[in-house]
């Protein structure tokens, strides 16, 4: 199923709908009260997208410089050039270990790697750590956004999922008490597992550590009880210099959910004694994102989900609509460069209304790309959408004056040709919506007849 | 001064008498208009689906209509950036980059070339505007609420000029109205919800009309209007400022 059919789906309960919508858009208008503090907002987005920029302008050698360090640092650093690759070397290190039951804060990269999956195969347990993770994994879903992950889910439909799976009492939803009960459930996981993985959300080359923000303290927790620290991360969450993260770090969460700082912006830089520490680095198709010029500025990303929550179109479809890890505007313009086929439809997802652009605190030019896309994937022939329309028809009129002021005449071409009121069966237009009626004759009839009467 | 009028094509099917608002007002205004009869459209609709390679036609014939004209101005600030953004001509480049550097969106034409200060207009009503997305954080008609930047808007100044007018203000400013081109079918569920909204936040601030300065906004937002049964209607700008 494509977005617009699982769009649909979602929209069939309107008043849930309304409600998400009205959730979300929140979480946006409190990241204006805190930018509107800063003075300085619009010239740390500036900079922070220039520090990326560098980054990705000498990506290969800040990587180097960040193994280097980190190997000095006491830590095993991993290459892995796909999500399959990935799953297997964290799958080794458990082996390794013996160990067939860990915990895992939350990271989109072993998301878009279908980490949980692939371990579940091989028989290994993993237990999201981040609330609202593990709320979706109990419901067996995906996670619906990149910082609120059961966003989707009210706090109803919370209470009767911790009913089911950790028998609390049916119908109390309320979530301080849901909170406690999961905190309870979550700290016996904490204690008794040996390895934990967390993501990552900036690694410093100069100094070979990096960071993790969280605001429940669940990567410390998982990484500070566990003997063997596993942390996965994509090749672009490089900045070059510590002192950097001074940038990001007032960008991220006041980008992300409206808070000045997150609770805890974590720094590891070398095991603790008799601890073991990993880093995964993973390309999965940025190296080939980093070559497409009109593309490669998406990979400046540092997952706030700003964007999804500004994202009119986000906000009245839901994140699952987007069947892809990374949902919202810069999920479609990062998935149809992992397979353009399964993607076609994200690019399409979108009004172009470009308030995305206006929230993204690196600056990614993220309407202008889905433009783009749309441009590739049309003449890749991969839209189904290319049929649906029937552009060459419409082009071919607008192209000749007098085969379109012939069809033209008060309204009869646009009604019968223009894709949005085309009339193919039962036209969507008319759904929930009417259309004007056809004047008497258009403006160049009557502009014609004005110029004649002049003269 | 003058001036070649470009009419979107569904303004000019549809809304004819947005147009003719928009030549009697720059008449008024004391400026030339010619409105060449070859035009068609901008061919946005073709490259916002993807399509952009087969608009060479399109491209074409839009400068050899507009190529002789001092401004070009056009009531519709979607049409206006697809131009300022995307016009090309591989027969002659310069022209269509002089083109893309004289096409004005009405109101900015109004505020920043004729740098009009007042106006005769009377509208005696409560009216809410939309700011379309393209005209906004395209054109920069007015500030965009995700910045932190001083507020303006170049629509609102001029709706401030119509005497009896009462600009009602809205709980979100620029937010989407789920036109989007192609999107209103390929996306109708979405598309229609995000309509119904934009209507509802005019409505609860006791708006009579929805006015905006892109009919493609307003002819979405008159259809779930006219299928709600309300008696609010839409106005192009060009209209009340006109009246
Ligand atoms: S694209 Fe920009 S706004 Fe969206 S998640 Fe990434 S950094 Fe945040």
């Amino acid at each position: 199923m494509d977005h617009s059919q699982l769009a649909a789906t979602f929209n069939k309960d309107e008043s849930r709908v309304t409600w998400h919508d009205e959730t979300l858009w929140w979480v946006r208008q409190k990241r204006d009260k805190q930018a509107h503090q800063l003075p300085e907002w619009e010239r740390l987005r500036e900079t922070a997208s220039r520090i990326k920029n560098n980054v990705l302008s000498n990506l290969s050698g800040y990587l180097e410089e960040f193994e280097a360090n980190a190997i000095k640092n006491g830590i095993t650093v991993h290459w892995a050039a796909d999500g399959k690759e990935h799953n297997a070397i964290v799958h080794s290190i458990l082996q390794k270990h013996g160990v067939n039951k860990i915990v895992k804060s939350k990271s989109m990269l072993t998301e878009e790697c279908h980490l949980n999956e692939y371990l579940h195969q091989q028989g290994v347990e993993v237990i999201d750590t981040d609330l609202g993770e593990y709320i979706v994994q109990l419901a067996k879903e995906p996670p619906s956004h990149i910082v609120l992950p059961c966003i989707h889910k009210k706090k109803e439909d919370i209470g009767e999922l911790f009913h089911q799976y950790l028998g609390t009492p049916e119908g109390n939803a309320d979530p301080q008490f849901l909170t406690n009960a999961a905190r309870l459930h979550l700290r016996e996981k904490f204690l008794t597992r040996k390895i934990a993985i967390t993501g990552v959300n900036f690694a410093v080359a100069e100094t070979g550590e990096f960071v993790v923000c969280t605001n429940e303290g669940n990567a410390d927790m998982g990484a500070h009880l566990s003997d063997v620290h596993i942390a996965c991360m994509g090749l672009e969450k490089l900045i070059p210099k510590r002192k950097h993260l001074s940038v990001f770090l007032r960008l991220l969460t006041r980008s992300a959910t409206g808070q000045p700082i997150t609770t805890y912006s974590s720094h590891f830089k070398k095991p603790r004694k008799n601890q073991e520490m990993h880093i995964v680095l993973v390309d999965n198709g940025r190296s080939r994102q980093l070559g497409r010029p009109d593309f490669r500025n998406s990979l400046k990303c540092i997952r706030c989900g700003a964007c999804m929550n500004t994202c009119p179109v986000y906000r009245r479809s839901g994140g699952h609509s987007y069947h892809n890890a990374i949902a919202g505007p810069i999920g479609s313009i990062l998935a149809p460069n992992i397979d353009m086929k399964d993607y076609a439809d994200l690019p399409f997802a979108s009004t172009l209304c470009g308030s995305c652009s206006n929230v993204c605190p690196v600056k990614i030019d993220i309407h202008d790309q889905l433009y783009k896309w749309r441009q590739v994937l049309v003449k890749d022939g991969h839209a189904s959408i290319v049929k649906k329309l029937g552009m060459k028809g419409m082009t071919f009129t607008l192209s000749h004056p007098a085969v379109f002021n012939f069809a033209g005449k008060a309204g009869r071409w646009v009604l019968k040709h223009t894709p949005f009121v085309v009339n193919n069966g039962f036209n969507p237009w008319f759904k929930q919506r009417d259309m004007p009626e056809p004047p008497k004759e258009s403006f160049a009839e009557w502009y014609k007849k004005a110029v004649s009467n002049q003269q | 001064m003058r001036v070649g009028l470009f009419i979107p094509c569904y303004v000019n099917q549809f809304y004819p008498q947005v147009g003719i608002a928009t030549l009697q007002l720059l008449q008024k205004l004391g400026v030339e208009v010619v409105y060449p009869l070859n035009q068609t459209c901008c061919g946005q609709p073709m490259a916002n689906s993807g399509f952009e390679h087969l608009t060479k036609g399109c491209n074409e014939l839009f400068v050899d209509n507009f190529n002789e004209f001092e401004y070009i101005v056009c009531p519709s600030g979607s049409c206006t950036l697809h131009i300022k953004d995307h016009l090309h001509d591989e027969r002659n480049e310069a022209a269509a980059i002089a083109v893309r550097g004289k096409v004005y969106e009405l109101a900015e034409f109004l505020t920043d070339v004729l740098n009009v200060e007042s106006l005769n207009a009377y509208f005696p009503h409560k009216v809410g505007f939309h700011q379309s997305c393209h005209g906004q954080r395209g054109l920069k008609l007015s500030q965009m609420t995700e910045l932190v930047a001083e507020p303006f808007s170049k629509p609102e100044k001029l709706l401030r000029m119509v005497k009896g007018l009462e600009f009602v203000p809205l709980s979100r400013q620029d937010e989407c109205c789920g036109f989007g081109g192609t999107f209103c079918v390929t996306e109708e569920a979405v598309s229609a919800k995000m309509g119904k909204d934009r209507v509802e936040d005019h409505l609860q601030h006791g708006a009579e009309f929805i006015a905006g300065g892109d009919m493609s906004c307003l002819m979405h937002m008159e259809g779930i209007l006219k299928r709600q049964q309300s008696k609010v209607q839409v106005k192009h700008l060009a209209e009340i400022l006109n009246a």
